[in-house]
């Protein structure tokens, strides 16, 4: 049944029917609210939960991390200066292989300190080991919640995974969302089975020790194993989730208008929905544009998004962060995509939206047309930014 | 026979408008955004007229604060002043103490902000005996995030994360500072404007570590959710039940709803300070030498 709701009640809708054993979370703007809502779910008797209102978000994915590491359903949710501090325990939690699943409402990390939209926060915990998935939407960070929590407790996988949902955009703002009604959730969902469950005393195990220079690198290897494992993974979970529910999120990324497109924009995040109206628009108008709107983040489908771009003139990678001293993050990983590949597409890097700039149809517009006539280089381009 | 009260002229500054101790505020910064019946715009006043009262130079002193609606103080004040990461003022005011130790270091944050995210620098500030003054405005909640439960919240209190009462034990904040050590420890609410601001005198002038609790309302959040009224009405209850007793146990400092609490100066000792054991560490390497 569609329902009017925030992108907060959308992840905390997936939390209450996924039911993790155990949520520990700690309040920061713009994420507080579905640790409320959920809190509510606690409190009320619809979960059976163990909700731990920690101190801090360090304590909360060092929570996660024991109660996982217990053999628990775990989940939990942040943004910005909170991951920051959840950073260290994520590293451990990822190479601990614990399937981990929290929703992050990406905010710009300080400083200066700001409560709005970029995804500094997500590109911080890039090379976490952890899966990251980007929403453009409520309906997929609710869709992408489920779809997380199978994909990382797969046995293959075994990985705590991140649902990026942008702050205020997706998070405060009320849209249109159908969950899936409990059952059928549920029932996608199924039920977490451990492996070496801290809590089966009849086979004891160890988790988190020291590994010295004879050991580090092998165990490093080992978590290649893991993550290499998410592509394949991810595209039959989604098959399922078609099968489960016949919402057919297919693919590493959304094509929009791509076919055909000789100029295309890079995304992730809720300014997807804005590409698509300003490719509406220019589309209208005779000219051959298009959107390629990343779902899987980490790890990166290089292959996938060279195919699906190398038939295009000019491509302009947006990235809502700057990675200082370098490229744009996603722009750094589109342009290895094409490492290999003698048919490229001239690449252009545009930072917008920092700090919940807003990045409106106009500005997405003009980016597209100035592709036209742009020159190919490594410098960092900017929408929206006043010089 | 009624006291017949003396009428003061207001300070010529409330009629326009403005603030009387506004050589020490950011006025391009205000409106401030605390909300209405909040009790930060008194306890900031109470330390902008010590800080006048003692003559003391601005840039003598500076504030830092955390995060959180009482994060927002440094924002304020003209002075040189720093709004951390959350849970951080007091290893900043460390740094910034050991490296200009002539300054004032005065850290203005939350309950939340000085007792859960960063609780453990409180207690090793108070241990060390760092020279530094720190102001808590406890709410009994996180109130800039929306009102969950915090480290502070009295059993049974509501909140956004305890809809049916909060369960879990709150600090006192009275008995941990003491028992970490702190040599000067006070209490007051937010209505002892006189008391605050006199306490915040003697912290201002006294070497060492000095630790003020400041109870104040937070009616958009904690007081609508307990049914504890408007600001006033808070301010009311304060007058109803603090009990002023200086010298108490700080063990018997508890805060629980609807009792009687106690209020004062709890804690007043000389201790040598972390930057006095410094120097007499080094002068006993150098043979005496300062």
């Amino acid at each position: 049944m569609r329902k009017v709701m925030t992108g907060h009640k959308a992840v905390a809708e997936a939390m209450r029917q996924i039911e993790p054993n155990v949520v520990a979370v700690y309040p920061i703007t713009p994420q507080s609210e579905i640790a409320e809502y959920y809190a509510e779910y606690v409190h009320n008797g619809l979960v059976s939960t163990e909700l731990v209102p920690v101190e801090s978000e360090h304590s909360a994915m060092s929570a996660c991390v024991g109660a996982s590491a217990a053999g628990a359903r775990v989940m939990t949710a942040t943004a910005s200066q909170g991951l920051a501090l959840m950073v260290e325990i994520l590293y451990i939690a990822a190479s601990m292989r614990l399937p981990i699943v929290m929703a992050l409402a990406n905010r710009a990390l300080s400083g200066p300190i700001n409560i709005h939209c970029d995804h500094s926060d997500a590109y911080l915990a890039r090379d976490a080991g952890a899966i990251q998935i980007f929403a453009e939407s409520a309906q997929e960070a609710y869709d992408y919640t489920l779809i997380a929590q199978r994909l990382a407790e797969h046995n293959q996988v075994r990985l705590p995974a991140i649902v990026n949902l942008d702050g205020f955009t997706l998070t405060h703002s009320v849209q249109v969302v159908e969950p899936l009604d409990d059952e059928p959730a549920k029932k996608f969902v199924g039920s977490y089975k451990p492996i070496y469950p801290l809590l089966d005393v009849d086979n004891p195990s160890t988790w988190g020790p020291f590994a010295m220079p004879d050991y580090y690198f092998e165990l490093k290897r080992a978590q290649v194993a893991g993550i290499e494992a998410v592509p394949e993974t991810f595209l039959e979970v989604q098959k399922e989730y078609e099968k489960a529910t016949g919402r057919n999120y297919r693919g590493f990324f959304e094509a929009y208008q791509l076919e055909d497109a000789e100029r295309v924009l890079v995304v992730m995040g809720s300014t997807a929905g804005t590409a698509k109206v300003a490719v509406d628009e220019l589309r209208a108008a005779g000219e051959k544009v298009g959107l390629l709107k990343v779902w899987l983040y980490r790890p990166f489908p290089y292959a996938e998004v060279a195919e699906a771009l190398s038939h295009v003139k000019q491509v302009a990678v947006l990235d809502r962060a700057i990675s200082f001293g370098a490229q744009g993050a996603l722009y750094s990983d589109i342009a290895t995509a094409f490492a290999h590949r003698d048919r490229r597409p001239a690449l252009f890097n545009y930072i917008y939206g920092l700090g919940g700039r807003d990045t409106t149809t106009e500005h997405l517009t003009q980016t597209l047309s100035e592709l036209k006539s742009a020159r190919p280089g490594e410098e960092l381009r900017y929408i929206g930014l006043r010089e | 026979m009624p006291v017949k009260e003396k009428k003061q002229a207001p300070p010529p500054e409330i009629a326009q408008g403005r603030h009387p101790m506004e050589k020490y505020l950011r006025t391009d910064r205000i409106p401030h955004i605390w909300c209405a019946g909040c009790g930060l715009g008194t306890t900031v006043s109470s330390f902008l007229y010590a800080m006048d009262n003692l003559g003391l130079d601005p840039d003598s002193v500076a504030v830092i604060s955390g995060i959180g609606c009482t994060g927002r103080v440094a924002g304020y004040v003209r002075m040189d002043s720093y709004h951390t990461t959350h849970g951080r003022p007091i290893p900043f005011a460390t740094g910034l103490k050991l490296a200009k130790p002539d300054m004032k270091a005065v850290v203005f944050s939350g309950d939340g902000d000085l007792f859960a995210i960063g609780g453990n620098h409180f207690i090793h500030a108070a241990r060390r005996n760092l020279d530094i003054n720190v102001i808590c405005v406890n709410n009994l909640n996180y109130g800039m995030t929306g009102g969950q439960a915090g480290p502070t919240t009295p059993l049974g209190g509501r909140c956004t994360t305890s809809p049916y009462g909060n369960f879990e034990h709150p600090f006192n904040l009275v008995y941990l500072a003491a028992s970490a050590g702190a040599p000067y420890v006070a209490r007051w609410t937010s209505l002892d404007v006189r008391r605050l601001q006199r306490a915040i005198e003697e912290m201002l002038v006294r070497k060492g570590f000095a630790f003020l609790e400041i109870i104040a309302p937070c009616p958009t959040n904690y007081g609508r959710r307990n049914k504890l009224g408007e600001g006033l009405d808070e301010l009311r209850y304060y007058a109803e039940h603090a009990v002023i007793e200086h010298g108490a146990d700080p063990a018997d400092t508890e805060i629980l709803p609807g009792k009687d609490f106690l209020v004062g100066k709890f804690v007043d000792e000389e201790e040598p300070t972390y930057w006095e054991m410094y120097q007499d560490k080094v002068a006993e390497l150098e043979g005496g030498r300062r």
